[in-house]
């Protein structure tokens, strides 16, 4: 069982996600990010491996991805922050990333060193569904890996039931037919499309991300699923943070509780 | 006129999209709707009488197709061979990049889409989508790099006069490759109501195969036009220049399957491969993902895209489509490199030789005939992609043609 799954087994409600690109805002902030987040409330931890070309991505987390790889983070280097933030900590970390950057280290590297270090899942936005299944979900099992897929509010329910069935730990709603990080309120047509998934009975845990940025779409997304996933507003806070530790603590409390935002 | 996939050919695309091991369709999820209803759909839709007979007319009668097959004879006689020049630099907008557009803006009205987007480098497939948009009266947002803006300026005059916006890509190397990262990241943002006319043989299947197909009209003509002046449908070599490689893909595609046609490919090799300074992909380049394909592409050691570099906007891509890919890897087609000034050179040559200014993508290509030996009755076709206007600036500067 992969630390995501324990977190599943013991909490179905309001799963707070966090997003971060490593190497952002600095080189070696990946332990504190990662840290302070699980301290101040964070059930996991997506780590966003930057990349050149991230084309699921807005302006916030391309900008970062730009910020990272100017600081110089690498797959290896990353890997060894990861293989030190575990011997500290055992909240679930997925790592989330683009195809190309997995071929060029190695498939089945890249799977065994993420085992290695302690990493419990992978999000490979790019990544076909019937080549996973063909070439990469064994390798995957092997290494004791989650593989979580995307769907949208434009994924037809039959696709919907296949990758729920290929996906393992949760499955990732993407809320809205958009690049991450738009900010805007959740509108009807989402709400509708939310219910709609919630009715499938899927047999992962569901997480709603993209454009969840404020208590208020929190709760919303909360209501409707798991819990929910946040990137770009995390990021946004860590490019005007002069404290990224109570930033962080700051951060999570506005998610979690409107109140502490206005305190 | 109906060439579905029946008969599994040896260059062609598989059912899943692969030519060999390169192609296939990469894509976030929220691509996978637009993509899978085109893949399903494209076969049918642009073998359909209907469709073929608005297509041709269009290529005629627009486009001003067939374009000529000329022999080059001053050329011929330098280089001791028979030369032929494709002259695609004729057609309607300057290149060869309009008979894919056509294609398209129809295929676009059939799958009910009203705003068009595209990428460009070098601006020629922009012009080419602005003016089909202004003839079929669909909205038309083009995405440009912010550095080929500034070195294709005449060309981005051209889109705005024919009405299309024009979104600087301010990502990246802000060339072609971010060009189209923002316009996949558009086509994410409005699923329903956008098509996505990609320029090149590119991209998520099926649009290497979708864009190869439209381009074919290139070497269908070039069966029957060497048949007429030659006796033979077949020449012994077919060049082309290849960023992404729409053109050559237009020009090798009926010669695919016939092995004793020798394919030369030439890329951009910028200031020289070894200087840092190059767009040559399949020396440069290894297997990776680029732009929602399996392909060739340069990047580094840790999977981060490199930024090439060529002279020419149009070559300036950091990949190449994966049917070349396969191509090139499977030995069926054979590469060359040309740096910046060797082409600049051979449009020179070529202007004072035969009266015709190449676009600089297409002086890539004549820059090999001084790299290459040929036989006296040696029947070569060179695909002359697209004409030189809106490289006059750079013809101007280098050559100091101003005084």
């Amino acid at each position: 069982m992969t630390r995501i799954e324990k977190l599943f087994s013991t909490k179905q409600k309001d799963i707070c996600n966090i997003y971060f690109t490593a190497g952002f805002p600095n080189l070696n902030d990946t332990e504190k990010i990662i840290l302070t987040l699980e301290k101040a409330g964070a059930d996991m931890v997506e780590i966003g491996m930057p990349y050149s070309d991230p084309l699921a991505d807005g302006e916030t987390i391309q900008q970062s991805g730009s910020v990272a790889l100017k600081n110089g983070m690498t797959l290896d280097i990353l890997f060894g922050q990861i293989e030190s933030v575990r011997q500290k900590s055992q909240i679930p970390l997925v790592m989330m990333g683009y195809f190309n950057q997995v071929m060029q280290y190695g498939e089945e590297a890249f799977f065994k060193k993420c085992n290695e270090v302690g990493i419990d899942g992978l999000i490979l936005p790019d990544l076909p569904a019937a080549i996973y299944e063909a070439d990469y979900q064994q390798l995957m099992n092997e290494n004791g890996l989650n593989n979580i897929f995307l769907i949208t509010p434009q994924t037809p329910d039959e696709r919907i039931v296949y990758l729920d069935k290929l996906s393992s730990g949760f499955v990732y709603m993407v809320a809205d037919a958009s690049v991450t990080g738009k900010q805007k309120d959740i509108s009807n047509n989402q709400i509708t499309y939310f219910e709609r998934i919630e009715k499938m009975n899927l047999s992962n845990p569901r997480l709603i991300g993209f454009g969840i940025a404020d208590h208020q779409s929190f709760s919303t997304a909360c209501a409707h699923a798991n819990g929910a996933i946040i990137g770009s507003a995390f990021i946004r806070a860590l490019e005007k943070s002069e404290n990224i530790e109570a930033t962080i603590f700051d951060f999570i409390g506005m998610i979690k509780n409107k109140k502490a935002q206005i305190a | 006129m109906l060439e579905t996939n029946i008969e599994k050919k040896k260059y062609d695309v598989d059912e899943q999209g692969f030519y060999g091991e390169f192609g296939g369709a990469f894509i976030p999820e929220m691509l996978y709707p637009n993509v899978e209803h085109l893949r399903k759909q494209y076969l049918e839709i642009m073998y359909e009488p209907e469709f073929q007979k608005e297509f041709r007319a269009l290529l005629k009668d627009y486009v001003g197709r067939p374009s000529p097959l000329y022999f080059a004879k001053k050329l011929s006689a330098h280089y001791n061979t028979k030369i032929y020049l494709k002259r695609e630099d004729l057609n309607h907008t300057g290149a060869h990049k309009i008979n894919n557009t056509i294609g398209q803006i129809l295929l676009a009205k059939r799958l009910g889409k009203h705003r068009i987007i595209a990428e460009t480098g070098a601006g020629q497939h922009g012009v080419a989508t602005a003016t089909v948009c202004a003839l079929a009266g669909l909205e038309c947002i083009v995405f440009m790099g912010e550095v080929d803006i500034e070195r294709q300026a005449p060309n981005v005059a051209r889109m705005r006069m024919l009405g299309a916006k024009v979104v600087p890509a301010k990502s990246g190397s802000r060339t072609l490759k971010d060009a189209t990262n923002e316009a996949i990241r558009d086509w994410i943002n409005n699923p329903n109501d956008t098509h996505y006319i990609i320029g090149s043989v590119v991209g998520p299947h099926p649009y290497p195969d979708m864009v190869a197909r439209f381009q074919s009209v290139i070497s269908e003509e070039m069966k029957w036009q060497l048949k007429e002046q030659t006796g033979k449908e077949d020449p012994d070599t077919i060049i082309a220049c290849v960023g992404g490689g729409s053109n050559a893909a237009g020009a090798f595609y009926h010669y695919l399957e016939n092995e004793k046609v020798k394919l030369v490919a030439v890329e951009a090799s910028g200031l020289g491969n070894d200087t840092g300074k190059s767009a040559a992909t399949s020396v440069l380049g290894s297997k990776g993902v680029l732009h929602g394909s399996r392909t060739l592409l340069m990047q580094t050691e840790d999977g981060q895209v490199e930024e090439p570099y060529s002279i020419s906007a149009g070559l300036d891509y950091p990949g190449i489509g994966p049917m070349h890919s396969h191509l090139i890897g499977s030995g069926r087609a054979e590469v060359f490199g040309a740096t910046d000034e060797e082409a600049l050179h051979a449009a020179r040559f070529l202007a004072k030789m035969e009266g015709i200014i190449p676009a600089l993508e297409t002086a890539h290509a004549f820059a090999v005939l001084d790299k290459m030996t040929f036989e006296k009755d040696e029947v070569v076709v060179l695909n002359l992609s697209g004409r030189g206007d809106k490289d006059l600036t750079t013809y101007i500067d280098f050559f100091k043609l101003n005084g």
